[in-house]
């Protein structure tokens, strides 16, 4: 990471690229996150799980600065984030790489050119050195013959994974995945899985993945954290999250409908509904 | 809610929307020499704003010019003073409709473009995406597709403004039967280097408005199907009625 190291890292995690201590987050009166603390450990793939609406993506957004915490210190590889202006911002985002659930490519660019994008905006590299970067990023992803298709041309799998591609074509430390498994079908989601753990052991970088298919990540995260109710329910490594007796986390873990995750969203009584036949507001 | 509370809400929002454009506006000039620097970049939005607006701009600079001789000629006969078909259709081109209905068209074909374009660009995290990638969407998106509206602009205003002159010839001279020397003599005459340097003037501020509105409104279009819509559609009314509006003061201020 290029900025500058402001402040040491936080107690207990010696060896966080990210930490969040004490964060609170709050839209519109709604609390997202209530004093999270969550720590990232270098070089290792940590998932973030947690049931639809908890907040995994604003947690990703808070991290890189897109919004700002209400309460708490965000430190990404020891500079706090809530005080970067944009420019600052900025630095510290150019050690970072995000992929976005979509893809987010330009669709008025090749693939070729998307991954090239990052190289042609913060480096004056010469065209051949850039066309060998990229032809090695898109050959780490498969996709080297698809060099001078559009994006509208791809299928979900592919596009992904030419962002991933874009992702690491400037050596991030920090490599951020909101939801890459979303929609894929097996083999692509199998692929992307071995690209992640393979991109991170390869390059010796961290790894955030933010998902809530349990299957994949337990067979690729080092570590874990459950979200629920703006707080972390559970941490430790997928199997202890498997063993984990609480029942929230076994609801989740297990897929049961119902639980302390309520299968209805809050609502008047059904029956007084029903028979007033009330048209809801 | 009462009539006065509603005007006030109104004003309110009204005048938050105006500083959150001007505030847009200035964070986009600051970065605009940077972009420039990326001529690239701007000599593609040209193309998309100009180029591509030529076939609209010149169709209607040509029926524009021929209706208003049509219209000229009829009114000017009652007076028996064809002869001065020249000059009422020179200034009224160059002075008043070539800026003006060109800024109208401008918002109606490249402006909604722009808007749909940077609206559809945030709705599919492409903006996000190049936040991430520690790149700016204004200089990298927005700047470029304002400084090569910018620059079309008046370049499409004054297209306008020959193809019109040569439409009110065409009716004026050749169907209408108005002597040609009369005709270019005395608008040549009449036009004096003043009324032409009003309407680049009036075209250079319509680019810059119009171009402005385009790129702020796709940028804040909220990231929906409807969303990006409506500010297509604001881009539209907006620029129309802010062309409209600023083309009082500046003829009010020039004559």
């Amino acid at each position: 990471m290029t900025g500058p190291a402001t402040a040491a890292p936080s107690p207990g995690a010696a060896d966080a690229v990210v930490s969040l201590e004490g964060v609170s987050y709050a839209v519109g009166g709604r609390s997202i996150f209530d004093r999270l603390d969550i720590g990232i450990e270098r070089g290792k793939v940590t998932a973030i799980m947690g049931p639809s609406g908890t907040g995994k993506t604003t947690l990703l957004r808070l991290i890189t600065g897109q919004i700002r915490a209400d309460a708490g210190r965000i430190q990404v590889d020891g500079t706090d984030v809530g005080t970067l202006d944009n420019d600052g911002l900025y630095r510290l985002r150019r050690g970072m790489g995000m992929l976005f659930q979509n893809g987010a490519l330009l669709t008025d660019l090749d693939v070729y050119e998307n991954v090239a994008f990052p190289l042609r905006e913060h480096t004056n590299l010469p065209e051949s050195l850039v066309a060998r970067i990229v032809l090695m990023k898109l050959h780490a992803v498969g996709l080297r013959g698809a060099a001078r298709l559009l994006p509208g041309e791809l299928s979900g799998g592919m596009a992904r994974r030419v962002a991933l591609a874009r992702a690491i074509v400037m050596d991030p430390k920090l490599l951020i995945y909101d939801e890459p498994f979303a929609g894929l079908d097996p083999i692509a989601l199998g692929v992307v899985l071995r690209l992640i753990r393979d991109t991170n052991d390869a390059l010796g970088i961290t790894s955030i993945v933010v998902s809530h298919d349990v299957h994949e990540i337990s067979a690729l995260a080092d570590r874990a954290y459950l979200l629920s109710g703006g707080r972390v329910v559970a941490a430790g490594t997928p199997a202890q999250l498997n063993a984990d007796a609480s029942p929230i986390v076994r609801q989740f873990m297990g897929g049961l409908p119902d639980g302390p995750v309520a299968f209805q969203y809050p609502a008047p009584d059904y029956a007084a509904q029903l028979l007033g036949a009330e048209v809801p507001r | 809610m009462s009539l006065a509370a509603e005007v006030l809400g109104n004003g309110r929002a009204l005048l938050g929307k105006a500083g959150s454009f001007t505030l847009f506006t200035l964070r986009m000039l600051r970065v605009t020499p940077r972009a420039l620097l990326r001529p690239s970049l701007v000599i593609a939005q040209v193309f998309n704003t100009g180029a591509l607006s030529l076939v609209i701009i010149m169709l209607s600079g040509l029926f524009v010019g021929m209706v208003l001789a049509l219209q000229g000629y009829d009114l000017l006969q009652r007076f028996g003073s064809t002869e001065s078909l020249g000059t009422a259709t020179g200034l009224a081109i160059l002075k008043e409709l070539g800026p003006v209905v060109t800024a109208l068209l401008f918002a109606g074909r490249a402006g909604t473009s722009l808007t749909s374009e940077i609206g559809l660009m945030a709705a599919t995290d492409q903006l996000a995406a190049m936040e991430m990638m520690a790149v700016d969407p204004i200089r990298r998106v927005c700047a470029p597709r304002f400084i090569g509206g910018f620059i079309s602009m008046p370049l499409l205003a004054a297209i306008f403004g020959m193809i019109g002159i040569f439409g009110a010839q065409l009716v004026g001279v050749t169907l209408m039967g108005v002597d040609s020397g009369q005709f270019w003599s005395q608008m040549r005459g009449a036009v004096a280097l003043k009324d032409v340097t009003e309407g680049i003037l009036k075209s250079i501020v319509f680019g810059f408005a119009c171009s402005a509105i385009a790129v702020y409104e796709g940028y804040h279009a909220v990231p929906t199907a409807e969303g990006v819509g409506r500010a297509t559609t604001r881009t539209v009314v907006t620029s129309s009625v802010a062309v409209l509006v600023i083309d009082y003061m500046l003829t009010a201020v020039l004559l």
